[in-house]
């Protein structure tokens, strides 16, 4: 089954909150060779004007799985997650994630295009804070291969 | 802090071995399995194991983290996955990360990163913005 053009336009559920824990953040941060004592110690983070320790930039995408999540599993999508590779991904950022942000991600497919029998899926997740105020927006292509 | 366009801010070559995958599963969540076994790697049409594309990705911006330490923050991140990084069961993969400057103006700096393994360059239009305090 081919990607569904349909879905370019789609608004998806916002996600279950995702609390950011602080061993969570330090986890992470050692798996992406993180050195800066912010990602690890909450005194230094204090020092440096944070609430707790400070996530590094592609953290967020720890948030943004949940609502990919929703996308491949969208019953007319079309889309096989054996054939998905990762084409690009950005994070654009009002403010670093910080442990206790309770953070909620709300998808849109910003875009579904053809090239070269492949489908190109741009998913757009926004990720706001409890107050509602915007964190960061998380934005990948997907490239789903067509028929080999 | 003055910073000129084409002033390299930072470099430096991480090793990722197998053990770096594998934590980065957990920590991520991505339980791929072409990230820790060769059979399901190679059952798709790859070599072998390679890495998740989000783990080069996270590596490949912890030298301008380090270079800016406190003096700014990064406000977007973007690159494009072109070329898969393998990691060999034994010998690993080493990444080296060059960060250049490539835009200085109000709002700070665009600094471009070129990471490399096996001579090749593994990410496409990786471009960090920093805001400069």
């Amino acid at each position: 089954m081919p990607v569904n053009p349909e879905l370019q336009g789609r608004v998806f559920p916002p996600v279950v909150p995702y609390l950011v824990g602080r061993e969570k953040v330090r986890e992470f941060s050692r798996a992406v060779f993180a050195t800066s004592a912010i990602h690890f110690d909450p005194n230094a983070a204090a020092d440096s004007g944070y609430s707790d320790v400070v996530a590094p930039p592609t953290f967020a995408v720890v948030v943004q799985e949940a609502t990919l999540a929703q996308l491949l599993a969208e019953p007319d999508a079309g889309i096989d997650f054996t054939r998905v590779v990762h084409g690009d991904q950005r994070f654009s950022y009002s403010r670093p994630i910080v442990a206790g942000d309770e953070l909620v991600a709300t998808l849109a497919v910003t875009s579904i295009k053809s090239l070269g029998g492949h489908a190109m899926v741009t998913a757009e997740s926004t990720v706001l804070d409890s107050a509602g105020a915007h964190v960061v927006t998380a934005i990948s292509t997907l490239v789903v291969r067509g028929d080999a | 802090m003055s910073l000129a366009v084409g002033d390299v801010v930072a470099k430096k070559t991480f090793h990722v071995t197998r053990d770096s995958l594998v934590r980065y599963a957990g920590a991520s969540g991505d339980f791929n399995a072409i990230h820790y076994r060769d059979d399901v790697a190679q059952s798709v049409g790859l070599p072998g194991v390679l890495a998740h594309g989000m783990l080069t990705m996270g590596i490949a911006v912890q030298p301008v983290l380090d270079w800016l330490g406190d003096r700014g923050t990064v406000t977007d991140y973007q690159v494009r996955f072109t070329r898969p990084v393998l990691v060999a069961a034994a010998e690993g993969a080493d990444l080296t990360v060059v960060a250049k400057v490539g835009v200085v103006d109000d709002a700070g700096a665009r600094i471009d990163l070129t990471v490399t393994f096996n001579g090749d360059t593994v990410l496409g239009k990786a471009q960090v913005r920093v805001s400069l305090a």
